[in-house]
């Protein structure tokens, strides 16, 4: 019952005119900048960084998720009317989506598509405020060899297991590890990898690297390849309103998706583009009309969108718990909590328990104020996509380099925004995904401060990792994680694409 | 000396894997220098060591690969608009190094993104850009009193 109480309170705070208006900010902005083909929630949470910089903490982070889940809502928009998915997560989306919006079904699309989202979220919110104290409880006993052996799964299962190539998975990872090295080390206070340029004492930022590889890489590519293939949105005929039949082949799809995507976006296995493929999948199977799939099948829009939103409540939930983002808008959503020096874990829920419990209950009424926006508004929404192109990426390129120099105005700052800019064109274009790196450069420094307490101490043993048995099964699974994708190449098959 | 090219079915796959041997080095030779030492259990350099040998496990699988055909489709790539973007953000840095201020530098960027994407309108770009870059400055610097890099113009509000 104390999570009830927590969670009253947390709306108490969360109705507070103030904090309504940075949750509604939030999703007009997610959903806004969701809509925008190419960019998804980690960027868009990523470019506002450096602008809540000075603004209260509660709020800001309670507009984070606003972001969050509006991301989510205009991704999937994106993916129907046009066929380029703003992320990753909404790839299943397009496949079906797009396909009944070009036979004039895109209303029903977008409709069930927004519903299911509502549904999933809604379920997949009230699971993360159940769940996250009774693992707050398990957490607080962790000791460092716990956390190190949580953040190997979260590496492997993040590049190696699902990626379409362990090999090019594991080098953005490697990538990210190297990026986490520079700085100032902060148990010895010994420097790593600065050349001596005293820019790189205090690290790579978490944000320079996102908006770097996410933004600039994408503005590189889009522009190195926009000439041949332009693409216009499709306009949207017809009611927008779901008939009987939609709502009854849709229901238990948008079910079925949260009950598939808010445990795999809970453990860390590595975001939701897994949910949404296998959440596919199964309702390609189970459909009483199998062969409308890959020509507009409302179930292949309804199941996928919901097992996202879900999943996007469920890594929350290590995230908030943990201090473990499993994917990349969680360690963009991380790095935003510890700007305010907040360090998400089970201490979180001690020491701000009602920031914790705000932003849950901030949750349940962005998500409310995303239904009425994504429905009824749903046109507003359109009308973005129809920006010229040169426009919008250019606009987009001023506000990322805003955003960095803002946050800390140098120009060592903006060459290594444009530097990481370069990678992520060439990683794009050699197919690496970009998501490890982001991962690896936030939880690369934690997991080696981990494992260094815990070899002080246990006075330098290292087999302190393999006597606690927690730690050993957690590493043992860390390495059949590793190991599985060579031996079973068919796994990888498993997933097609990532970004 | 006769010069003999390396023919790999794989190109990318080489070229990145020296790439990684060459990061591994530069991380192991940091490693190598560092002179802060813990009392118990590893310095500083162990996790520098651990990347450098990850990296060269990683080279030696790029290496594999490109003696193998490529399992990916590389597009071709409009390497003139790469250019203009590569431009633009050149014009932003050289305009904050040389103390032309964020305006100017934002102004230059937006122009010459739209450049790149094909738009031809160079001088009403440069209108808009300015329009952006102005509206930009007043919002952080008067609302959010967050410090955007100041010159000439910036120096006008």
């Amino acid at each position: 019952m104390d999570t009830f109480s927590f969670l009253l309170d947390g709306f108490a705070l969360a109705i507070q005119p103030a904090n309504l208006i940075y949750a509604a900010i939030g999703v007009l902005i997610g959903t806004a900048v969701g809509v925008l083909p190419g960019i998804g929630p980690a960027l868009t949470v990523a470019l506002l960084l450096p602008v809540t910089f000075k603004l209260d903490p509660g709020g800001s982070i309670i507009m984070f998720a606003g972001i969050y889940y509006g991301g989510m809502y205009g991704g999937s928009t994106t993916a129907i009317l046009l066929n380029t998915p703003g992320e990753s997560a909404s790839v299943v989306t397009a496949l079906e989506g797009n396909k009944m919006a070009r036979a004039g079904r895109g209303g029903p699309a977008l409709a069930t598509a927004a519903i299911g989202s509502f549904v999933a979220a809604l379920i997949a919110t009230a699971g993360l405020a159940v769940l996250a104290p009774y693992l707050v409880k398990i957490a607080i006993k962790f000791g460092p060899w716990d956390y190190f052996g949580l953040m190997l799964i979260a590496f492997v299962t993040v590049s190696a297991t699902f990626g379409s190539s362990p090999l090019r998975g594991l080098t953005s990872l490697a990538f990210g590890l190297w990026l986490g090295l520079m700085g100032i080390d902060q148990l010895t206070g010994q420097a790593r990898l600065t050349f001596g340029v005293p820019e790189l004492l205090d690290g790579v930022e978490v944000t320079t690297l996102a908006v770097g590889l996410f933004a600039i890489g994408e503005a590189f590519f889009v522009a190195s390849r926009h000439l041949y293939k332009p693409e216009k949105p499709i306009p949207v005929k017809g009611s927008i309103w779901m008939t009987k039949e939609d709502w009854k082949r849709s229901w238990k799809p948008w079910l079925r998706g949260t009950v598939i995507g808010f445990p795999i976006g809970a453990l860390p296995a590595g975001g939701a583009e897994i949910p949404t493929f296998l959440s596919y999948t199964i309702e390609r199977k189970l459909s009483r009309k199998p062969e409308e799939f890959g020509r507009g099948a409302i179930e292949g829009v309804a199941g996928p969108e919901a097992a996202n939103n879900a999943s996007a409540a469920g890594t929350l939930v290590p995230l908030l718990t943990l201090g473990l983002p499993t994917s990349a808008t969680a360690a963009v959503m991380l790095a935003g909590f510890q700007q305010y020096n907040i360090q998400p874990g089970p201490l979180l829920f001690t020491q701000h328990a009602d920031l914790v419990w705000g932003l849950v209950a901030s949750l349940f009424i962005a998500n409310v104020m995303l239904l009425v926006l994504n429905l009824p508004l749903v046109g507003m929404w359109v009308k973005l996509l129809k920006i010229p192109l040169p426009w919008l990426y250019a606009g987009i390129l001023v506000f990322a380099s805003m955003g960095t120099i803002a946050a800390n105005p140098s120009v060592t700052e903006l060459l290594l925004l444009t530097g990481f800019g370069v990678v992520g064109f060439v990683m794009r274009r050699y197919d690496y995904p970009i998501a490890p790196a982001v991962v690896g450069l936030i939880l690369g420094p934690l997991a080696d401060s981990a494992l260094r307490r815990s070899l002080q101490i246990s006075l330098g043993d290292p087999m302190i990792l393999l006597q606690h048995p927690s730690s050993a099964i957690m590493i043992g699974i860390a390495v059949i994680a590793l190991v599985a994708p060579f031996v079973f190449r068919g796994l990888s098959k498993f997933r097609q694409d990532e970004d | 000396m006769t010069q003999k090219i390396l023919h790999t079915p794989n190109r990318p796959a080489a070229v990145l894997a020296v790439i990684l041997f060459a990061i591994a080095t530069i991380t192991y030779w940091d490693a190598s220098h560092m002179k802060v030492r813990a009392t118990y259990g590893m310095s500083a350099s162990a996790a520098s060591y651990f990347v450098a040998i990850l990296f060269v496990a990683l080279a030696i699988g790029h290496l594999v690969t490109a003696f193998k055909p490529s399992d990916i489709d590389v597009e071709a790539a409009d390497w003139m608009a790469v250019g203009w973007i590569g431009l633009a953000l050149a014009g932003l840095i050289g305009s904050i190094w040389l103390g032309g201020g964020f305006i100017l530098g934002s102004t230059l960027l937006f122009a010459l993104t739209a450049r790149a994407f094909g738009r031809k309108a160079l001088l009403a770009d440069l209108c808009l850009g300015a329009v952006i870059g102005v509206l930009v400055f007043l919002v952080f610097n008067k609302l959010l009193t967050l410090a955007l890099p100041q010159g000439p113009l910036e120096r006008l509000f």
